[in-house]
C-alpha cells in the first residue's frame, strides 16, 4: 500500500518536472523557432524529468521521506530509464536529424541513422577501455559498465564548464580587464566597414556591367566546368574575362575583409554596453563579486593540484567535517545527527538547484549562439544528452558531499564504481580547463587592444 | 557614383529563409550552388532598365544588401546591423514558406529597419510593438518574397497563399512566392516578373525625391527635376 502511494508521489514529481521542462523548450530554448519535430521536445524534456527526479530521490534519502524499499526500487527504475534514453534514444535521434539535414543520403535515413548510432556505441564502448573504472567480473550489459562510461564522459563535461566557468566568471563581472572603448573607436570601425562594402558595391557594378555587355553581344560566358573546359581556359581566355576574375578575387578579400570589420564592431559595441552595465549599480556588484569568485577560482585550483600531487582524496564530507570542527575547536555541543541532515540537505539542495540553473543557462546561452533553423533540432538533442550526462555524474560526485549514513543507496545502487577514481579525473580535467582557460583568455585578452590600436 | 544613382534596397529575413540564394538568382539569374552562413552582410548588384520600352528609360544599379542574423540577436548585433540600414531606398522581406515563425518575425524586422531609418535621433517610434497604421504611411517600398514554395505539397499549397496575402496586406506590399533554385519563377513575362519589376521602378523612382534635412534630423521627401543633386542626413 505504501509502495502505491510512494509510486504516485514520483511519478506526479515527474510529471511536474516534464512540464517544466516543456515549458522552458518552448519559452525560452526555441523561442525563435519552430518546433516542427515534436519528438525532439518530448525527449527533451523526458531526459531533464528523470534527471531531476535522480536528485528528488537524493533529497527524499536525506530527509527520509518514502519507505526505503520504494526508494531503491525508484533509484533502480530511473537509473534504467536515463540510461536507456542517454545511450539508446537520444544518440540514434540525433544521426536521424543529422542525416535528413544531409540532402544525398534522404532515401536511406533510418539505415544511416542505425550506422550513426551503431559507430556511437563502438566508440562509446572503446571509451571505458582505458579508464579503471570497473572490477571485471560484472557482464556487458549491466549498469555499472554503462553508468561507468556515462559517469566517464560526464564527469569530463562538469570539470570541463566548471574550469571555464570558474575562470571565466571573474573575468567577465571584473571591470578591471574591460577594454577603454570610446564612441569614436566605434564610428571609425564602422566608416571602415561602410567604405569597405561601398568597395565591394562599386567592384560588383562593373562586373554586372561587363556581363551584361557580353551577354548582349552574344558571347556567353561559362565557367569552365568539367575536366576539358579548365584545359580549354588555359590556351584560349578571353580577355574581358581574365579581367574579371581579377576584380572577381578583390571582391572576394574585401568581403573577407567586411566580415571581419563587422564582427570586430559587434564586439565593440558588445564591450561598450559592458562599460555601461558596470557603471550600474548591479554591474558594481557584480564587480565586487567578481573579485570574491577570483580568491575562489585560484583557492579551487590550488587545491585540484594538492588533491593530485598529494594523491588524496578527501574522506570526510564538508558536513561532518564542518560539525566536527565547532564541536572540537569551538566546544558547541549540539545533536550531530539531527543537524547533520539538515545541513547537508541545505547544501546538497543548493549544490543541485545551482548546478541546474547554471547548466540551463549555459544551455541556453550556447543554444542561441551557435543555433540556426536547419541544425536547431541537431542541437537541442546535443544539449539534451549533454544535461543527462551531466546530471548522472553529478550524482556520482555529490555522494562525496553526504555523510556516510546517506551514500548507502548510492553506493548500493550504482554497484562497485570506483568513485575515487572519478573525482581523481574531476581535478585532472578541472586543472587542465582552468589553466587552458586563463591561457586563452590572456592571448584573446592581449590580441584585441593591438588589434584597435592599428587603426 | 554619384549619390543620386545609388539604389539600396535591404533584404531581411531569418536566418536559414534563403536570403543570399534570393538575391544571387536576382543577381546572377542562377542558382546558387553552395549557400552558406551570410556573416554581416553581403552585397549584390542587379541591372535594372526603369520605365523600359519608354522615352524615359534609365538603367539603375540596384544594391541588394543581405544583412545575416536572427530577429533575436544580443544587442550589440543588433546595433551593428543598424549600420546598414542608412539611406534605405526599399526593402524586401523574406520569409520562409515552411516556416510559419519566420513570416512572424517580419513585423519585428521590418520595424528594426524601418525605426532605424525614420529615427535616427534614437527616438522610437512604437514600443516594438507591430503597429499596422505606421505601415500605411510609410514611404519606403516593401515586398514580401515567400521561399522554398517547392517543398510545399499540393494540398496544403492554398492555405499557405492565403496566410501570404493576408501577410502582405498588412504590410501594404506586393507578394511573390517562389523557389529560388528555380529561376523559372522570375521568368521574364512572368506575373511574378512583372510584380519585381514594378517594385524595382518604385525603388528607383524614389531616389528621384530629394531629401531636405531640418533642424531635427527629420527627412521630408521633395520631388524636384532630376537636375538637383541629394543632400545626405548629418549624422
Amino acid at each position: 500500500m505504501s509502495f502505491l502511494i510512494d509510486s504516485s508521489i514520483m511519478v506526479t514529481s515527474q510529471v511536474l518536472f516534464f512540464g517544466f521542462g516543456w515549458l522552458f523548450f518552448m519559452r525560452q530554448l526555441f523561442k525563435d523557432y519552430e518546433v516542427r519535430q515534436y519528438v525532439v521536445q518530448v525527449i527533451f524534456s523526458v531526459t531533464f524529468a528523470f534527471s531531476c527526479t535522480m536528485f528528488e530521490l537524493i533529497i527524499f534519502e536525506i530527509l527520509g521521506v518514502l519507505n526505503s524499499s520504494s526508494r531503491y526500487f525508484h533509484w533502480k527504475l530511473n537509473l534504467c530509464v536515463i540510461l536507456l534514453i542517454l545511450v539508446f534514444m537520444v544518440p540514434f535521434y540525433i544521426g536521424y536529424f543529422v542525416v535528413s539535414n544531409i540532402r544525398l543520403l534522404h532515401r536511406q535515413k533510418l539505415l544511416f541513422a542505425c550506422l550513426l548510432w551503431l559507430t556511437f556505441m563502438y566508440f562509446f564502448w572503446k571509451l571505458g577501455d582505458p579508464f579503471p573504472i570497473l572490477s571485471p567480473k560484472h557482464g556487458i550489459l549491466s549498469i555499472e559498465q554503462l553508468i561507468s562510461r556515462v559517469g566517464v564522459i560526464g564527469v569530463t563535461l562538469m570539470a570541463l564548464l566548471s574550469g571555464f566557468g570558474a575562470v571565466n566568471c571573474p573575468y567577465t563581472y571584473m571591470s578591471y580587464f574591460l577594454r577603454n572603448v570610446t564612441d569614436a573607436d566605434i564610428l571609425a570601425l564602422e566608416r571602415r566597414l561602410l567604405q569597405t562594402m561601398d568597395m565591394i558595391v562599386s567592384k560588383k557594378k562593373r562586373i554586372a556591367v561587363a556581363h551584361r555587355t557580353m551577354f548582349q553581344r552574344g558571347e556567353v560566358h561559362n565557367k569552365p566546368t568539367g575536366f576539358w573546359g579548365m584545359i580549354k581556359s588555359v590556351t584560349t581566355s578571353v580577355a574581358g574575362s581574365e579581367n574579371l576574375s581579377l576584380i572577381q578575387q578583390e571582391v572576394d578579400a574585401l568581403e573577407e575583409l567586411s566580415r571581419q570589420l563587422f564582427l570586430e564592431t559587434a564586439d565593440l559595441h558588445a564591450t561598450k554596453e559592458r562599460i555601461e552595465y558596470s557603471k550600474t549599480f548591479q554591474g558594481k556588484y557584480f564587480n565586487v563579486l567578481g573579485y570574491f569568485f577570483s580568491i575562489y577560482c585560484v583557492w579551487k585550483i590550488f587545491m585540484a593540484t594538492i588533491n593530485i600531487v598529494f594523491d588524496r582524496v578527501g574522506k570526510t564530507d564538508p558536513v561532518t567535517r564542518g560539525i566536527e570542527i565547532t564541536v572540537n575547536y569551538l566546544g558547541i555541543q549540539f545533536d550531530v545527527k539531527f543537524w547533520s541532515q539538515h545541513i547537508s540537505f541545505i547544501l546538497v539542495g543548493i549544490i543541485i538547484v545551482t548546478s541546474i540553473r547554471g547548466l540551463l543557462i549555459t544551455l541556453t546561452k550556447f543554444f542561441y549562439a551557435i543555433s540556426s533553423s536547419k541544425s536547431s533540432n541537431v542541437i537541442v538533442l546535443l544539449l539534451a544528452q549533454i544535461m543527462g550526462m551531466y546530471f548522472v555524474s553529478s550524482v556520482l560526485l555529490i555522494r562525496m558531499s553526504m555523510p556516510l549514513e546517506y551514500r548507502t543507496i548510492i553506493t548500493e545502487v550504482l554497484g562497485e564504481l570506483q568513485f575515487n577514481f572519478y573525482h581523481r579525473w574531476f581535478d585532472v580535467i578541472f586543472l587542465v580547463s582552468a589553466l587552458s582557460s586563463i591561457l586563452f583568455l590572456y592571448l584573446a585578452h592581449k590580441q584585441a587592444p593591438e588589434k584597435h590600436m592599428a587603426l | 557614383m554619384a549619390a543620386l544613382d545609388r539604389v539600396k534596397v535591404l533584404v531581411l529575413g531569418d536566418s536559414g529563409v534563403g536570403k543570399s540564394s534570393l538575391v544571387h538568382l536576382l543577381c546572377q539569374n542562377q542558382m546558387l550552388g553552395n549557400p552558406s552562413w551570410t556573416v554581416g552582410c553581403s552585397v549584390d548588384v542587379r541591372i535594372h532598365d526603369y520605365k523600359e520600352g519608354t522615352p524615359e528609360e534609365k538603367t539603375y544599379y540596384i544594391e541588394l544588401w543581405d544583412v545575416g542574423g536572427s530577429v533575436g540577436s544580443a544587442t550589440s548585433v543588433k546595433s551593428t546591423r543598424a549600420v546598414f540600414y542608412n539611406l534605405l531606398n526599399g526593402i524586401i522581406l523574406v520569409h520562409d514558406l515552411t516556416n510559419k515563425k519566420s513570416s512572424q518575425n517580419l513585423y519585428r524586422w521590418s520595424l528594426e529597419a524601418l525605426n532605424r531609418d525614420v529615427a535616427p535621433a534614437g527616438v522610437l517610434v512604437t514600443n516594438g510593438d507591430y503597429d499596422r497604421e505606421q505601415f500605411a504611411d510609410n514611404q519606403i517600398p516593401l515586398l514580401v518574397i515567400g521561399t522554398k514554395l517547392d517543398q510545399i505539397p499540393e494540398t496544403k499549397r492554398n492555405e499557405v497563399l492565403t496566410r501570404t496575402a493576408f501577410l502582405a496586406e498588412d504590410f501594404n506590399a506586393e507578394e511573390i512566392n517562389l523557389d529560388c533554385t528555380n529561376p523559372r519563377y522570375l521568368a521574364a513575362g512572368s506575373s511574378n516578373a512583372v510584380k519585381l519589376s514594378r517594385f524595382f521602378d518604385k525603388v528607383s523612382f524614389s531616389t528621384d525625391s530629394v531629401w531636405v534635412v531640418l533642424g531635427e534630423q527629420v527627412r521630408l521627401p521633395e520631388i524636384l527635376p532630376k537636375a538637383q543633386g541629394s543632400s545626405e542626413p548629418l549624422k
